[in-house]
């Protein structure tokens, strides 16, 4: 079996979802071959063969021409499965491939049970095997799902690949950047977050309060950062920061699929919710089945008194 | 100018979810639906678009599933859509994005719309294709994620989110095809009078055999809940009891409690 990995850079780095899908691969048990528009210095240190074009030519976000770049390695290097990330790289890209190839997609794999893509649906409350129909498919792999535990030392056999399209409708303007933090999530060694379940705007002072009782920082849910109710800064998950402190409280969360993947690696997971049921239960050390913003206080106190 | 947004009607999200008789997708009794959540953005973004540019573009508004769509539909006529397409489909779970997209593109083909608004994924799916596949298929410029949404003169300036915060700028000209990220806008709620007046706007049926050409290019094995870790402590009861009990067990297996 065969796997082509398309990876992904931004402004001179390669991103570290490259390597999650040498893992994948590597669970997949197939061979590998990599494609990426970049610069041969942010090849990723694995083998292979690395099917590099330049980005100065065919631009950092130029999805018209990423197609065509990633197709061209199709056609030579005769993969089973063409793998990317599910990031907005991912997302934007895949079924552009999938498309054009006229092959089936496989969205957001999660794990592999007995041979079989296994993906998520329902926020996480469900889960799916998938099979594509013919011989070759297009996957986008979870965020965070697989990790690569070997040593990044190795060195790709790089080819140069050019194609004869030059030229996008697409214009590319630029990035901005993440605003200002107020808050440095990565750094915390104690995460106390606020989901859509403390209800409004005011509620998030008692979880702020409980946060501050426990000497750690607020961190939240995307419906939180969403409806305005704290910044960016402290949003946790996918399209947030990814965070991995000793202990995570989840207030109110109930713990959608790009939520889960941005704190399932931290050390002690504690999830206060009314519904037992939730998924952030699949990730939880201790399941608390209470309304929070009836605890936070009663904890807060007890916290503040030992 | 002449828009469309595709919707999708999906559970609500907080349902507990059953898996049917054949294994294969769940229960779809006493569930309660909505609209996708992502597609109330784009109903909203489509909705301005007409605004701005004077009330003169019509919107249709176009859904594939069965009768209980309408309901979906109507919401989007009473946000300010001015006609509905219903694609009649009892069996739409089990079309793959692939199909969904093919349902979309045979129908929009011969149209001209010139902005075609989707969500970026549904809420019960999640497989955020099948947008980006229609423009594929259709041959439209296309930018996903969007956060940002902006036009002037045929060209969508278009803001999309990446990770950890950061977002990138397109321009885009039409005919363009955009999926919208939650926090585009704020999605309206539907005024009376203007639910009174959604109710005499128009509804086609299409039947979906009439659109559909295409096999599915993948297929559901199997479903079912996910497998709990297991291990993990439920406290529930008196929340003194609980505070003291949640604090004991932080102070044996963590060690940031002083």
């Amino acid at each position: 079996m065969k796997a082509l990995l398309v990876c992904e850079q931004r402004e001179g780095k390669l991103l570290d979802t490259s390597y999650e899908l040498v893992a994948f691969a590597e669970r997949l048990g197939a061979e590998v071959s990599l494609v990426l528009v970049g610069k041969e210095a942010q090849a990723p240190q694995v083998a292979g063969k690395l099917y590099l074009a330049d980005v100065d030519k065919y631009g950092e976000y130029s999805p018209e021409l990423h197609k065509h770049i990633v197709v061209a390695a199709v056609l030579k290097e005769n993969p089973d499965y063409i793998i990317f990330p599910h990031s907005s790289y991912g997302w934007d890209l895949a079924p552009r491939v999938a498309a054009t190839l006229r092959v089936g997609q496989v969205s957001e794999v999660v794990n592999i049970v007995d041979g079989k893509l296994e993906v998520s649906l329902c926020n996480g409350k469900l889960r799916r095997t998938v099979s594509p129909k013919g011989a070759r498919a297009v996957l986008t792999v979870q965020a965070g799902a697989f990790n690569y535990a070997g040593q990044k030392s190795g060195a790709p056999q790089v080819e140069a690949i050019e194609i004869s399209q030059g030229s996008s409708a697409l214009q590319f303007v630029g990035y901005e950047p993440a605003e200002k933090k107020e808050v440095d999530l990565g750094r915390a060694e104690i995460i106390v977050s606020a989901g859509r379940g403390v209800g409004k705007k005011e509620n998030v002072a008692v979880i702020a309060d409980l946060a501050k009782a426990f000497g750690g920082e607020l961190g939240a849910s995307r419906p939180v950062v969403d409806a305005g109710w704290v910044g960016h800064s402290h949003q946790v998950g996918t399209t947030g920061q990814t965070v991995s402190p000793k202990l995570y409280v989840a207030c109110g969360i109930s713990g959608a699929i790009q939520h889960l993947a941005g704190m399932k690696k931290s050390d002690f997971i504690v999830a206060i919710n009314k519904d037992k049921e939730a998924p952030i239960s699949e990730a939880a050390d201790v399941m608390v089945v209470a309304d929070v913003l009836q605890l936070a206080p009663v904890l807060a106190e007890k916290l503040r008194a030992a | 100018m002449n828009i469309l947004v595709c919707i999708k009607q999906v559970p609500d999200m907080e349902s507990r979810f059953k898996v049917n008789g054949t294994g294969d997708w769940y229960d779809e009794a006493d569930l309660a639906y909505r609209m996708n959540e992502y597609d109330e953005y784009a109903v909203e973004q489509a909705v301005q678009l007409k605004e701005q540019l004077g009330n003169q573009p019509e919107i249709t508004v176009l859904s594939i599933g069965a009768d209980r769509v309408g309901e979906a539909l109507k919401k989007a006529l009473a946000m300010g859509c001015d006609k509905a397409v219903q694609v009649q489909d009892n069996d739409s779970a089990r079309k793959d994005p692939w199909q969904i997209a093919n349902i979309i593109a045979a129908y929009a083909g011969d149209k001209d719309f010139d902005v075609i608004f989707t969500g970026m994924q549904s809420q019960d799916r999640g497989s955020a294709q099948v947008g980006v596949t229609v423009a594929e298929l259709l041959g439209h410029n296309c930018a996903s994620t969007l956060v940002g949404f902006e036009y002037a003169d045929g060209v969508v300036t278009a803001k999309r989110e990446l990770e950890g915060g950061v977002k990138s700028v397109v321009k885009v000209p039409v005919p363009a095809l955009v999926t919208c990220q939650l926090g585009l806008n704020v999605p309206r709620y539907p005024t009376l009078p203007n639910i009174m007046k959604a109710k005499k706007k128009e509804l086609q049926l299409v039947p979906v055999a009439s659109l559909l050409k295409e096999e599915a290019a993948t297929g559901t094995e199997k479903l079912y809940p996910p497998v709990k870790s297991g291990g993990g402590i439920v406290l529930e009861g008196d929340l003194g009891d609980v505070a003291d009990r949640l604090l004991g067990i932080l102070k044996e297996k963590t060690t940031v409690m002083k």
